[in-house]
């Protein structure tokens, strides 16, 4: 069974690069714009990994996190956010939240990839 | 660049996205003057940030660049940090025009305007007040926990590691057996567990970790990739690192003991510390330095062109993008459609009666279904007119700065709606009219405080339908069309003749006639008095009409009347002996009979007819068009009075048949271009009719009276 992945950005090229990408390697994508649409498809489906942007309208990326690791069935789900912040308050940020961890934007598909195969 | 056309295509949404924001970044600035709210900021900040991050993804690094400067800038402001100064916005303003000049450079592969980046990048760094060279997209990766020496010619034999993760790491999904596969394939791993920590049972959390390692990694490697396998490691897990077999190095970290010891803590404290520093002498040292003065010139502000050409609005709403191709093919389908069933109605006629009532039901049935089919299809093409209205904002704000006056912009209608292809073409028309009313109509604050007047003037955009019309209308408060100037103008530049009386609507209307500006210097706005008459032109040749109503002292109002579809045309059959003409609607003044003491002739030769007050020459279309007519004399016919271009002509024809909607087919696709001639027509009984162009013909006729009279 392919692994399922939800990916979160409100930017739709953004989406649909990482869509691309991860389906090309084989992976099930869900796709939500924000943090709250995320959080609904969440609540109805379970992942093998969540994948935000930080910056969203309606709830942020590390909200995401943070809501998710309240749901029973994503305690341990790994969760990494995508971010073009590299200072260390964003990423403790995203730690405290709950997050696994991170990956810079911009990336390319082999970096993503690598990414996601290291916690998946 | 691209290779992948999949990725193609993921970047062509990326540049209409980035359209989308700057759009949004553009309105949320000019609505940031008026009230500094945290929703509208943090909108702004968004966009910025999507557009940083996705050129970067994207590979246009210039633009990111750029627009990290612009995002640093919004998340000052956005944190409270920064003032929202207007300087600051006009600024940002500018960045905007500059991204969006950027991006559609990249996206036709055009080079880049460097000096203005560069100007507006000062601008921006001056405000923030740093000197320092554009900031990549990655800041400088914040130091570990080790001062050691970059470890480029002399690798360590190994290292020794001491793990003592956070008990809630696996809550985390950071595995530990996960780091050490990735620490094994960089060199020979052995690990050993340390479980002293680990409580009784009944006190055990299963999902707490309570292990800390020993690892021994042998073989040549960098801190750097070590470094990299833990890098999401919570600032709470302990880790230790002592080189093997490099005594000389490692200064202070030389414990083996399995348990942890708070050197880490240590070395991070002191770590951050020399970070600390490290960032204060560069800020002082960029504070010491003279702040770039870049002060950008004003780039030429060209009004910007419908450059994006209004297209429907993105998924959320409910809609779908469609090819504009598909949709003229539909069009075009429908009217042959029309043509076959009004061919059907004439035939229904000539057939036995039992069958002529269900004939006629499944007839009237069809004409029905056609028409709504016709409706529903013209209104895949219209799109509001708020497509058009929405530039207005943003130019009357730079223009008003500008210009030095106060101006409050109101729009009206704007959900009103158009063919595209008419709202496309009437925007810049529109421009012109906004940036006249602005720079000609509209007083000075002293000039309206002089007079009376509220120191802010005010423009209104308005759009209504009216008939099978939209109507739009400037409307502006201003000053007003002083008569005694236009006249006087008219009268120098020989429009007018010396004598020649004309009402007030007719002298306001002169402003339309070519080379026309009363505007005692040039403005690089307006004012060089090519903008009227073009605007009535292109007004024109949509089928449309432009009138302006001035009050001196109290404002004008310029009306433009605009048909709502160009694919269909209202019009008037006419009979030429056995030929039929079509004339629109709009164009026709009057139709009078012709009275043989009304006519005269110029010259000797051209004929004119006198219509009340002026001289009406008089367009023979059996002549024109050289086919054989029925009236053997003018006073035999009947008198079209057409008007275009602000001239008016009396075309003869023999007859007045009906009026009726015609489906425009296109004769320059199908034959060729002719002169005089708009399209044509399929009529019910399937002859084809020609549909006069109007403003051609008066053109034209105006020439040929030119050149008659020199001759």
């Amino acid at each position: 069974m392919a692994k399922k992945i939800l990916a979160v950005d409100d930017s739709a090229s953004m989406r649909q690069m990482v869509l691309f990408t991860l389906q090309g390697a084989g992976y099930e994508v869900i796709q939500a714009c924000d943090g709250v649409e995320a959080l609904d498809l969440a609540r109805n489906a379970t992942v093998d990994l969540v994948l935000t942007d930080v910056h969203m309208p309606r709830m942020d990326g590390i909200s995401l996190v943070r809501e998710l690791r309240g749901l029973p069935n994503y305690k341990f789900v790994p969760m990494l956010i995508l971010t073009t912040e590299s200072s260390m308050e964003k990423k403790a940020d995203g730690k405290s939240a709950g997050a696994t961890g991170w990956i810079v934007k911009p990336f390319n598909p082999p970096q993503l990839l690598a990414t996601v195969a290291r916690v998946i | 660049m691209t290779i992948d056309p999949e990725m193609a295509e993921i970047i062509k949404v990326f540049f209409q996205e980035s359209r989308e924001g700057l759009d949004a970044m553009e309105s949320g600035l000019l609505g940031l003057g008026a009230a500094a709210d945290s929703e509208n900021i943090n909108t702004i900040f968004r966009a910025a940030h999507s557009i940083k991050g996705g050129s970067a993804t994207f590979g246009f690094a210039e633009v990111a660049a750029f627009t990290h400067g612009v995002e640093t800038l919004l998340d000052e402001m956005r944190n409270g940090v920064r003032p929202v100064t207007s300087e600051a916005i006009q600024t940002l303003l500018q960045a905007c025009d500059c991204l969006r000049e950027m991006i559609s450079a990249a996206e036709a592969e055009r080079p880049l305007d460097r000096d203005r980046i560069a100007a507006i990048n000062g601008d921006i760094k001056h405000i923030l007040g740093t000197e320092a060279a554009p900031a990549p997209a990655a800041a400088a990766p914040a130091p570990s926990a080790t001062d050691a020496p970059p470890q480029a010619a002399s690798l360590p034999a190994g290292w020794r590691i001491g793990f003592q993760p956070v008990a809630n790491l696996l809550r985390l999904r950071n595995e530990p057996t996960r780091m050490f596969a990735e620490l094994k394939r960089l060199g020979a791993l052995g690990v050993h567990a340390d479980d002293s920590r680990l409580p009784a049972l009944e006190a055990l959390d299963p999902e707490a970790c309570y292990l800390s390692w020993n690892l021994e990694l042998t073989g040549q490697i960098a801190r750097l990739d070590i470094d990299n396998i833990f890098d999401w490691l919570d600032s709470g897990c302990r880790l230790e690192f002592t080189e093997v077999g490099a005594p000389d190095l490692a200064p202070g970290a030389q414990s083996q003991s399995a348990t942890a010891v708070p050197v880490f803590a240590a070395a991070a404290d002191s770590a951050e510390n020399a970070a600390e520093s490290a960032t204060k002498a560069t800020e002082s040292a960029t504070k010491a330095a003279e702040p770039k003065h870049a002060m950008a010139s004003e780039p030429p502000r060209s009004a910007p062109a419908a450059a994006s050409p209004p297209q429907k609005p993105s998924g959320e709403s409910g809609s779908i993008r469609v090819a504009t191709e598909k949709v003229d093919a539909i069009i075009n389908l429908v009217g042959e459609l029309i043509i076959t069933q009004s061919m059907l109605s004439g035939f229904a006629d000539g057939v036995e009666p039992e069958d002529l009532d269900r004939l006629r039901q499944g007839l009237s049935q069809l004409a029905r279904n056609t028409r709504e089919l016709q409706e529903s299809v013209m209104q895949i093409r219209m799109l509001p007119i708020s497509f058009a209205f929405n530039r207005f904002p943003r130019i009357v704000h730079d223009l008003s700065r500008k210009l030095g006056k106060k101006v409050e912009l109101k729009l009206e209608g704007e959900g009103t709606e158009l063919d595209k292809t008419v709202l496309e073409k009437i925007s810049d028309p529109l421009v012109h009219l906004v940036r006249n009313a602005l720079d000609h109509g509209l007083e000075t604050p002293e000039r309206r405080l002089a007079a009376g007047k509220g120191e802010t003037g005010t423009i209104e955009l308005g759009a209504f339908h009216e008939g099978g019309n939209i109507i739009i209308e400037v409307r502006d408060d201003g000053a007003g069309i002083s008569r005694a100037k236009v006249l006087q103008k008219a009268r120098e530049r020989q429009l007018v003749g010396p004598d020649q009386e004309l009402t007030d609507e007719q002298v306001d209307n002169l402003i339309f006639m070519p080379g026309f500006s009363t505007a005692e210097a040039v403005s690089d706005v307006s004012g060089r008095g090519v903008g009227m008459d073009v605007v009535r032109r292109n007004i024109h040749d949509l089928g449309g009409y432009v009138q302006i109503f001035s009050k001196e002292g109290l404002g004008s109002t310029i009306r433009i009347r605009l048909p709502l579809t160009l694919a269909i045309l209202d019009g008037q059959l006419v009979r030429v002996g056995k030929e039929i003409y079509i004339i629109s609607l709009l164009a026709i003044v009057e139709t009078i009979q012709v009275s043989r003491e009304r006519l005269g002739k110029l010259a000797g030769r051209a004929e004119v007819f006198r219509l009340r007050d002026e001289y009406l020459p008089v367009v023979k279309l059996c002549e024109l068009f050289g086919v054989a007519g029925e009236s053997r004399s003018t006073e035999q016919g009947l008198l079209v009075v057409v008007e275009a271009d602000g001239k008016r002509a009396g075309v003869l024809v023999d007859d007045l048949l009906a009026q009726q909607q015609v489906v425009i087919k296109s004769l320059e696709s199908n034959f060729k271009a002719v002169a005089g001639i708009a399209g044509a027509t399929i009529l019910g009984d399937g002859t084809v009719a020609l549909i006069i162009d109007v403003p051609d013909l008066i053109r034209s006729v105006a020439k040929q009276r030119v050149a008659a009279h020199a001759a």
